[in-house]
């Protein structure tokens, strides 16, 4: 082990990750326990975005798996190329070889179409595996995926067991639509990502935006952190909050108070329901600045 | 990757191992799911000086033996409490933790009395086969095919008196909603076999006798599951009843992926998010907090209108059967409802009128507003006792 936590925190922050504690601590746990982490969290938290600063710090790839109902085998560990199977068979046809040869060319590496999990664990280097969204996949999914992060090896019936030559860091990431199952969850390392302090979420803009004052970025990480305590039926992400502050950059904002009309009119990118939007009057608006320094 | 240094028992004291087990046994009685695995990652954790400071390690520790949310808001008053030196019992009772987790846990520690009055050292002693065992048999119960006993099968919600008695009632009635579920979906899959040829995989199968379709395999469409909205009366009149069909409610959404609850007095609540939460007293909590006015009067009415003109489209689909838990009576004007039925009828594949007043001897659906929603209606049955709420299964399966 090579990195401390303070070390680990301050490379992703240079990736342009802000990370708490908490997390940096699970990212080194990673590493050192070789678990996958789990993170938990709101829509739009940045969880995707922590195995995109973890591929940029290592200098790996990033390899990434989109679960969605329906996600089967063929789509994230492997599937056999059948038309080029087909043509080669085709092509033998007429040469007199053994079936057993051609069945033996037919199921070889050159047939094989490589789908994210597999890639994952055949890479030089290891890379990032990210499964996002794990909780969309159906839970026949979960199982073979338990399979493949216990042992990190692939078994197709035709070629035999493929052994991974490098083990990745697997990120998973879930909404919560669905309960995961007891077996993925001890099976992983857990973070909860929780909406940032708005300490940190000034940090997070001016690290995404350039030329953004600081103290405009803490303004409006502040109105964010007491927009978020209000009813909402979308409580906005950190993504909404970085749209909004270079939009009202791009409108030459430099005091949220000097300007509560634009706030209330930009409010459009944070604000994404009709009822929310109806909710957060001009009023509400005001009421909420009020409380930010 | 590192590389797992190799461990021997004498590097870390005795008494520090002892401290660790007696914390994965708290951790355990407060319902966290961990296996031995995690404690043999923790020893390791504590092996490693940069991790041992105590400000790393609780955040270390969280991370690994959390599992959900809930487990990680509590973690830290339990780490705290623990390690603190305070020396907790086992089984420390969480703010927000479940009446049904503590009662386990009470029992737990009767079952286990004398061998275990020092927790702590007991615990180490115990075979660890046996605690995965422990562990495994959760509350949620995977024990599918529950079988209800008889006299409480036949016993009306209403006339259960013994507040034991309802809270086995409550815990069969969502324990019931579970297992219908599972039998459902096992259904559904065996349906999958269809009558058009699978081309593709056919192709596949054929190479192996050089291109001759000899296996035809077979598929069927991918059949959407069957989606649940729960309307849920919770009116004044219900009130006998609100209680244990809250936890019907809730094993059925725990559940169904494809499920929505939403409950009605004089307004609409949706409260599928607050019943998502897996720990039945927590859920029900949230969804008290989100539906205040309970017990209040009725507008069928009004709230299935609201029903239709802001939720409908999100939540039915064409395999969306609609379950209406209501006593029928209605402050609005009967008229209104009828319309609003028809509406909803054109919208969805069945509508289920569950009605507790159908159990009661000599009940006629004489209500003008039960009067009004019938004609709409698919299945319009009896919800007063365990047993009925049985029966609603094959009809759901038929779907």
């Amino acid at each position: 082990m090579t990195k401390t936590r303070e070390q680990l925190a301050k490379a992703l922050s240079e990736t342009g990750y802000v990370a708490d504690d908490g997390l940096a601590t699970a990212l080194l746990l990673t590493e050192m326990l070789n678990r996958p982490l789990l993170l938990e969290g709101e829509a739009g938290v940045g969880k995707t975005e922590v195995a995109k600063a973890l591929a940029k710090l290592e200098d790996t790839e990033l390899i990434r798996l989109q679960c969605y109902e329906g996600l089967d085998r063929s789509d994230a560990i492997y599937e056999w190329n059948y038309q080029r199977q087909l043509l080669a068979i085709k092509a033998r046809e007429g040469t007199g070889a053994a079936a057993e040869q051609v069945e033996e060319a037919v199921f070889s590496e050159k047939y094989l179409l490589e789908r994210p999990l597999l890639a994952a664990i055949r890479q030089e280097k290891p890379p990032v595996l990210l499964i996002d969204e794990v909780d969309r996949a159906d839970e026949e999914f979960e199982a073979f995926l338990l399979e493949i992060l216990s042992d990190y090896q692939v078994s197709i019936p035709e070629l035999g067991t493929v052994e991974a030559t490098s083990i990745p860091r697997v990120v998973l990431t879930s909404n919560g639509t669905r309960e995961l199952s007891d077996a993925l969850r001890r099976r992983c390392l857990y973070h909860y990502v929780d909406y940032p302090t708005p300490d940190r979420e000034a940090r997070i803009l001016l690290a995404r935006i350039d030329g953004l004052d600081a103290a405009l970025a803490l303004q409006i990480a502040e109105l964010m952190g007491k927009l978020r305590k209000e009813d909402l039926a979308k409580v906005p992400g950190v993504a909404e909050t970085i749209d909004w502050a270079a939009a009202l950059l791009g409108l030459g904002t430099k005091n949220l108070h000097e300007s509560r009309e634009l706030v209330f009119d930009t409010l459009a990118c944070v604000l994404k329901t009709r009822e929310d939007r109806s909710r957060v009057t001009q009023e509400v608006t005001d009421r909420l600045l009020g409380k930010v320094a | 990757m590192a590389a797992a240094p190799t461990l021997t028992n004498e590097e870390i004291g005795a008494a520090l191992r002892l401290r660790l087990a007696g914390f994965v046994r708290s951790l355990r009685d407060s319902g966290f799911k961990v296996g031995l695995a995690e404690t043999q990652d923790a020893l390791r954790l504590l092996q490693t000086p940069a991790v041992r400071k105590s400000h790393t390690l609780k955040r270390a520790f969280r991370s690994l033996f959390c599992g959900r949310v809930s487990d990680w808001k509590v973690f830290d008053e339990l780490f705290d409490a623990y390690w603190a030196g305070k020396g907790v019992k086992s089984g420390v009772k969480v703010s927000g933790s479940s009446s049904k987790k503590s009662m386990k846990t009470i029992r737990e520690l009767m079952d286990a009395q004398g061998s275990r009055q020092n927790t702590i050292a007991g615990d180490v002693e115990r075979q660890p086969g046996e605690e995965d065992e422990d562990t495994d048999d959760s509350p949620s119960g995977r024990r599918e095919g529950a079988s209800i006993a008889d006299n409480l099968g036949q016993v009306d919600f209403r006339k259960m008196q013994d507040p034991e008695a309802t809270a086995k009632a409550h815990e069969l009635a969502e324990r019931l909603a579970r297992s219908m579920r599972v039998r459902l979906t096992r259904r559904d899959k065996q349906k999958r076999k269809g009558p058009r040829l699978d081309l593709r995989k056919t192709i596949r199968h054929s190479i192996a006798h050089g291109g001759t379709p000899i296996e035809l395999i077979r598929k069927g469409p991918r059949q959407r599951q069957l989606r649940l909205v729960i309307l849920l009366d919770a009116s004044g009149s219900m009130n006998n009843y609100t209680a244990v069909f809250t936890r019907f409610v809730h094993g059925m959404l725990d559940n169904f992926r494809e499920a929505e609850a939403f409950l009605f007095h004089t307004r609409l609540v949706h409260v599928s998010s607050a019943l998502s939460e897996r720990d039945a007293a927590r859920a029900l909590d949230r969804m008290g907090l989100m539906a205040q006015g309970v017990g209040g009067g009725t507008k069928i009415g009004e709230a299935l209108a609201e029903f239709n003109r802001w939720h409908a489209a999100r939540v039915i689909h064409s395999r969306t059967c609609v379950l209406i838990l209501s006593d029928g009576y209605d402050t609005g004007a009967p008229d209104a409802l009828g319309e609003e039925m028809a509406k909803l009828r054109r919208r969805c594949k069945r509508i289920v009128w569950l009605n507790p007043l159908i159990g009661w001897q000599g009940y006629e659906p004489t209500a003008g507003g039960m009067q009004a929603a019938l004609p709409h209606v698919d299945l319009f049955a009896p919800a007063h006792n365990l047993d009925s709420l049985a029966a609603l299964e094959p009809y759901l399966a038929s779907l």
